[in-house]
C-alpha cells in the first residue's frame, strides 16, 4: 500500500500563498483510480478576482481536479471550499447553484438546441424557484422570461455570437463552440468560472483575442477565473498566478515569472539537465 | 355517423388507448431515458381494477358505478407511483441501455409474479370484470378526455422552464448538471408520471377488455410501445400520439390480407425507420408547421 504523502516542499511555494480561506480553497485533495493516483494531496488557494492558471503535462491530473471541484468525480481525500462553504460531497447541480460554472475540454454543448437556447439553459439557476413551481406559470413569469432572453442576447453580443443565435449549436465552428460554452457558463451568473482548455483548437489570433476577452469578462462580471491551458505563453501573459501539476503532484504555485524559472517546472516540461 | 362509431368503436378506443401508452413511454424519453416499463405499470393498474371490481366492490347487478372506476384509476395511479419510486431510484442510477434493461427486467418480474399469485388468478387471470358502460364505446368518455388532458399538460410543460431543462438533460446529462439542473429530480419525475399514466390506462383497459391476465404486460408490449414512439416521432408530443394511433390500427386495417398483413406491417416499419429516422413528427415536420 502506497502511503500518500503530500508535497511538503514549501520552499517551492512563494511566501504570499498562505491559504486564504476567504474565496476558494483546495486542501490536501487526492483522487485515486485503483492503484493510480491521479491527484495527490494537492493544496492551494485562489483569491477573489484572480485569474488563476493550472498547467502541467498531459495526464498530470488537471481535468480530474476540475471534475472534483465541480462535483463530477468524488474526492478520495481532502476538502474543497468556496467562501468557507464545503463543495465536496455536493451534487454537480448544487455546486453550480453556488455560483461555480465551468466549460468542458471536450465541448459538451446541447448540440441540437439553438445557440440562444443553450445560453437560456444557463439562466435556469437564476430563477431560483422550486422544482414544482416551474410547472406553473405565474404573474412575473413573462417578465422574468423576457429579462432572461435579454441577458442571453447581451452575453451572445459580448462573445460575438449574436448573429448566430438561431443556429444549432453543433453547426458552429470549433472556436465558436468554445465561445458558446463560455457564454452558457456565464449565463449561470457565476462568481467562480472554470475553463478547461478554452484556447484548444483556436488559431493564434483567436488565442490573443481570447486573452483579452477573458480579462474583459473577469472585470465586467467581477469573476474569479480558474483555467487549464496547454498554451504556456498565453497563460504567462494572462494569469495572475499559476499552479503546476505533474503526475498528480503540485510542484509549484506562484506568479508567472517565478513559475517559469522554477527548476522543478523546467524539469517537468523539459527533463532533467545532464550533469557529468 | 353513429353507425361508423358503432362499427369501428373498438378500433377508435384502441387508437386512443395505445396513444396514451405511447405517451407514457414518451414521458421518460423527454429526459432522455428509454424506459420499457410501461406495460409493467399498465398490467399493474389493470390488476388493481380487476381485483377491486371482482372482489372488493363487485356490483350486485348490472353496471359498475363510474365513481368506482375513477376510484380504481386513482388507486392504480398511486400504486404505480409507489412502484415507480422503488424501481426508479435504483434503476435511474444506471445510464443508457442499462437503464432500459432494468426496466425490461421489471416488466418480466411483474409478469412472472402475476402468473404465480393467487389474487391475480394465476395463468388464467381474472375474467368477467364488470362493465362500467353499456357499450364499449362508452369508455371513450374516460379515455379521450384523459388523452386531451395529458396532451394539454405535456404541451404546457414542454413550453415552460421544465421543458427546456428536459431538453438539456436529453442532449447532455453531465452538462445539464453543471448548468444547475437537478438531473435526477427531472428523470425521476418523468419516470414516475409515465408510470402513473400507464397504470391509470391499465385500470380502464381491464374493464374495457373484460378480462385481465399476465399477457397484458409482456416484453412484446414494450416493443410495441417503443415502435409507436420511434415511428411517430420522439421530439414532440404529437409523435407518440400519431404513432400509437396509426400502428395500433394498422394490423386491423390489413386484416383482409390475412397472413400477408404481418409482412406489410413489418415492411412499413422498416420503411419508416429508413426514410423517417426522426419519426413521422420529426424536426423537418415541426419546422414546416411553424
Amino acid at each position: 500500500m502506497t502511503q500518500i504523502t503530500g508535497n511538503n516542499d514549501m520552499s517551492l511555494l512563494p511566501e504570499n500563498s498562505t491559504p486564504d480561506r476567504s474565496f476558494f480553497f483546495i486542501e490536501n485533495v487526492s483522487r485515486r483510480f485503483g492503484g493510480l493516483i491521479a491527484v495527490n494531496a494537492v493544496t492551494f488557494s485562489i483569491n477573489r478576482g484572480e485569474i488563476f492558471g493550472l498547467i502541467g503535462p498531459n495526464g498530470a491530473g488537471k481535468t480530474t481536479l476540475f471534475n472534483m471541484v465541480t462535483g463530477l468525480q468524488p474526492l478520495s481525500q481532502g476538502a474543497i471550499s468556496l467562501q468557507g462553504q464545503r463543495l465536496d460531497r455536493l451534487e454537480p447541480y448544487q455546486i453550480a447553484r453556488k455560483g461555480v460554472a465551468r466549460t468542458f475540454q471536450n465541448i459538451r454543448l446541447f448540440g441540437n438546441l439553438s445557440v440562444l437556447e443553450n445560453v437560456l439553459i444557463g439562466s435556469h439557476r437564476l430563477d431560483e424557484e422550486s422544482f414544482l413551481r416551474g410547472f406553473f406559470p405565474h404573474a412575473q413569469h413573462r417578465q422574468k422570461k423576457m429579462k432572461n432572453i435579454e441577458a442571453a442576447h447581451d452575453l451572445l453580443d459580448l462573445l460575438g455570437l449574436a448573429g448566430k443565435k438561431n443556429e444549432m449549436a453543433k453547426q458552429l465552428s470549433y472556436g465558436d463552440q468554445r465561445k458558446l460554452e463560455i457564454a452558457r457558463a456565464l449565463a449561470l451568473k457565476p462568481e467562480f468560472l472554470l475553463l478547461d482548455e478554452p484556447a484548444a483548437g483556436m488559431n493564434p489570433s483567436e488565442k490573443k483575442s481570447l486573452a483579452d476577452l477573458l480579462r474583459k469578462i473577469r472585470d465586467h462580471f467581477q469573476l474569479t477565473l480558474f483555467l487549464i491551458e496547454h498554451h504556456v505563453p498565453l497563460m504567462m501573459s494572462l494569469c495572475d498566478r499559476i499552479a503546476v501539476l505533474n503526475f498528480g503532484q503540485l510542484i509549484a504555485v506562484g506568479n508567472p515569472a517565478d513559475v517559469r524559472t522554477n527548476p522543478a517546472v523546467v524539469e517537468a516540461y523539459l527533463g532533467k539537465e545532464e550533469r557529468s | 355517423m353513429p353507425a361508423f362509431f358503432n362499427d369501428n368503436g373498438f378500433l377508435i378506443l384502441l387508437m386512443v388507448q395505445q396513444a396514451l401508452l405511447a405517451l407514457s413511454l414518451y414521458l421518460p424519453l423527454t429526459a432522455g431515458q428509454l424506459s420499457l416499463a410501461t406495460p409493467g405499470f399498465y398490467a399493474l393498474g389493470g390488476y388493481v381494477a380487476a381485483v377491486f371490481s371482482t372482489r372488493i366492490f363487485p356490483p350486485s347487478e348490472g353496471l359498475l358505478s363510474i365513481n368506482i372506476l375513477l376510484f380504481e384509476m386513482f388507486v392504480a395511479g398511486v400504486l404505480c407511483a409507489i412502484a415507480a419510486v422503488f424501481v426508479g431510484v435504483p434503476a435511474l442510477r444506471l445510464r443508457g441501455v442499462y437503464f432500459s434493461l432494468a426496466t425490461i427486467a421489471f416488466v418480466e418480474v411483474l409478469r412472472v409474479v402475476s402468473l404465480n399469485l393467487e389474487i391475480t388468478g394465476g395463468a388464467v387471470g381474472i375474467f368477467a370484470i364488470p362493465q362500467v358502460f353499456e357499450t364499449q364505446l362508452g369508455y371513450l368518455w374516460v379515455l379521450f378526455p384523459l388523452l386531451c388532458v395529458v396532451c394539454g399538460i405535456l404541451f404546457f410543460v414542454e413550453n415552460l422552464r421544465p421543458g427546456r431543462a428536459l431538453r438539456a438533460i436529453r442532449e447532455d446529462e453531465l452538462a445539464a448538471g453543471a448548468m444547475g439542473i437537478n438531473v435526477l429530480a427531472y428523470k425521476s419525475a418523468t419516470f414516475i408520471w409515465g408510470a402513473v399514466l400507464a397504470g391509470v390506462v391499465g385500470a380502464v383497459s381491464a374493464h374495457l377488455l373484460n378480462t385481465w391476465n399476465s399477457r397484458q404486460g409482456t416484453f412484446d408490449a414494450s416493443v410495441n410501445c417503443l415502435a409507436y414512439v420511434l415511428i411517430g416521432g420522439s421530439y414532440h408530443l404529437l409523435g407518440p400520439v400519431v404513432g400509437g394511433a396509426i400502428l395500433s390500427v394498422l394490423p386491423e386495417l390489413l386484416k383482409e390480407l390475412q397472413d400477408f398483413r404481418l409482412f406489410i406491417n413489418g415492411l412499413l416499419l422498416v420503411l419508416a425507420a429508413l426514410f423517417l429516422p426522426q419519426g413521422m413528427i420529426g424536426r423537418a415536420f415541426l419546422k414546416r408547421a411553424k
